[in-house]
């Protein structure tokens, strides 16, 4: 039975495919092993960091950027909206630079 | 593999894979109207909405033009329009403009003219009641997935549908491309931070040029708002389902879109011209989308929730594929496919996609999806300018 999928190999997170609880061991290819440090558990369908993820740093899901570490993340930890902002339609911090961002792409 | 479809063949040209007679009430005024005629005869469809008055510009166009859609679709045989006579949008040019782009039975019955509810209704019905009896003659032959114009949605979505549904429904749609058919992608919002995977697919720069202004005139009017789009998109149900931002939901949207090149990039409600792959700019609002994607002809829609919803069409089937499997068993009222099996490990994406093949084949040829049954006529137009 999988446990979690990691869609691309650059992925600094992986989705739960099963409820995972604390202290749980995963093994990830490539990688060490994870412990699962929240608490609460990792719900089904839920991320969770496979390496530590410092505040500022993208995330990275699919081998794109989903968002940024709102705080430092360790490896096991719940990586969900309190942890992560979006960096996409913030009407809330935007200066202009976005949408000018896309336009040069 | 080969499937059988299906299907009504209208002559001009297109295929319905139903065969409705629209009561269409240009005028929220007329809605009730339109409601008793539905009541009164079998055969019928009709839509609730509150729009048609005291709109201009860009928005009266917009609206407009979902009007005369919804009459176009090849899966309706015959239209009647319902006005009230006073109105911004009026009945006449909808009706006149459906009839000068087919020759399907189209006719008006407006309430002032008809000296009110009960006799506008009872014209209408009289008038249903016919063309109803006509198509009722009309029989199916066989047709082909080139014929048709499957719109392509997620609504309610999870972290799995990227995962499972959509990559299947990506496959679904890759098919229908190579089969010489037409799969729209939508969703403009839900499509924010994968923009350029799209654009590098485009099959030219006017079509890539298109992508990146849909995203920032979508973008942009959050930015307006002054909010952080994520507390609309993703919505509580997204996050409960552990989808983070809009981008982490756009990647997974994206699925949808199979492989194929990028061949065109319509506006809301606007019918393709191109074959293949083609994006229409619409909100991610699923009704609003729906409604959309089927006045741009869509004569069936495929629909992959995480969540599990009823939304269903008044013209075009909607299949609604769960993107796991215990939601398939908890909203199994609603949903039609499952492919958690995927997660599981149960099945290849390109196994459940052939599954989805067959289920486009039985639905279009008569079988009736879950929101079919439960009558889910569900209508919302994306209002683009304030009402007046």
């Amino acid at each position: 039975m999988r446990t979690h999928v990691i869609m691309r190999p650059i992925d600094n997170v992986a989705t739960a495919i099963t409820t995972l609880n604390v202290s749980d061991k995963v093994a990830i290819d490539g990688f060490d092993d994870v412990t699962i440090l929240t608490v609460d558990g990792i719900e089904f369908g839920h991320k969770f960091a496979i390496v530590e993820i410092t505040e500022g740093t993208d995330i990275i899901k699919y081998g794109e950027i989903i968002g940024v570490a709102s705080c430092d993340i360790q490896a096991g930890e719940h990586v969900h909206v309190h942890n992560v902002d979006g960096k996409r339609g913030r009407g809330d911090v935007n200066d202009g630079l976005q949408t000018k961002r896309i336009q040069k792409n | 593999m080969d499937y059988k479809l299906s299907g009504y063949k209208r002559t001009d040209g297109t295929v319905g894979i139903r065969n409705h007679v629209l009561i269409l009430p240009t005028i929220v005024c007329a809605t009730q109207a339109a409601m008793n005629v539905t009541k009164l005869v079998d055969g019928t469809v009709s839509v609730v909405h509150q729009h048609g008055c005291a709109q201009v510009g860009v928005d009266y166009e917009q609206t407009f033009r979902t009007y005369v859609g919804m009459g176009l679709n090849p899966n309706v045989y015959g239209v009647v329009v319902m006005g009230l006579g006073c109105e911004t949008h009026q009945g006449r040019s909808v009706a006149d403009e459906i009839a000068k782009r087919t020759d399907k039975p189209v006719e008006l019955v407006s309430i002032q003219d008809h000296s009110g509810t009960l006799q506008a209704t009872a014209e209408a019905a009289k008038i249903a009641t016919r063309i109803v009896q006509d198509a009722s003659m009309i029989e199916r032959e066989p047709i082909r997935f080139s014929d048709l114009i499957v719109g392509t949605e997620c609504g309610g979505s999870d972290a799995c549908s990227g995962l499972s549904a959509n990559p299947a429904v990506g496959y679904v749609s890759d098919r229908i491309a190579q089969s010489g058919g037409t799969s729209i992608l939508a969703e403009t919002t839900e499509l924010i931070g994968a923009e350029h995977l799209l654009a590098e697919r485009a099959k030219d720069d006017h079509v890539a040029k298109r992508v990146y202004e849909v995203i920032e005139a979508m973008e942009n009017r959050a930015f307006s708002m002054g909010v952080d789009i994520r507390t609309g998109n993703p919505s509580p149900g997204n996050r409960k389902g552990g989808l983070t931002t809009l981008e982490e939901k756009s990647l997974g949207a994206a699925a949808k879109a199979g492989s194929s090149r990028l061949n065109e990039l319509v506006s809301y409600a606007e019918r393709p011209s191109e074959k293949g792959l083609v994006w229409m700019d619409t909100p991610g609002h699923d009704i609003e989308q729906l409604t959309g994607m089927t006045a741009g002809g869509a004569q069936l829609v495929l629909f992959t929730s995480g969540r599990g919803t009823p939304t269903g069409s008044p013209i075009a089937p909607v299949i609604k594929i769960s993107t796991n499997s215990s939601m398939f068993e908890t909203m199994n009222d609603n949903m039609d496919v499952n492919t958690g099996t995927i997660i599981e490990g149960k099945e290849t994406i390109e196994e459940a996609g052939e599954r989805l093949m067959q289920e486009i084949a039985t639905v279009a040829s008569g079988k009736r999806t879950k929101a079919e049954i439960f009558k889910q006529h569900d209508f919302g137009i994306w209002r683009i300018g304030p009402t007046f």
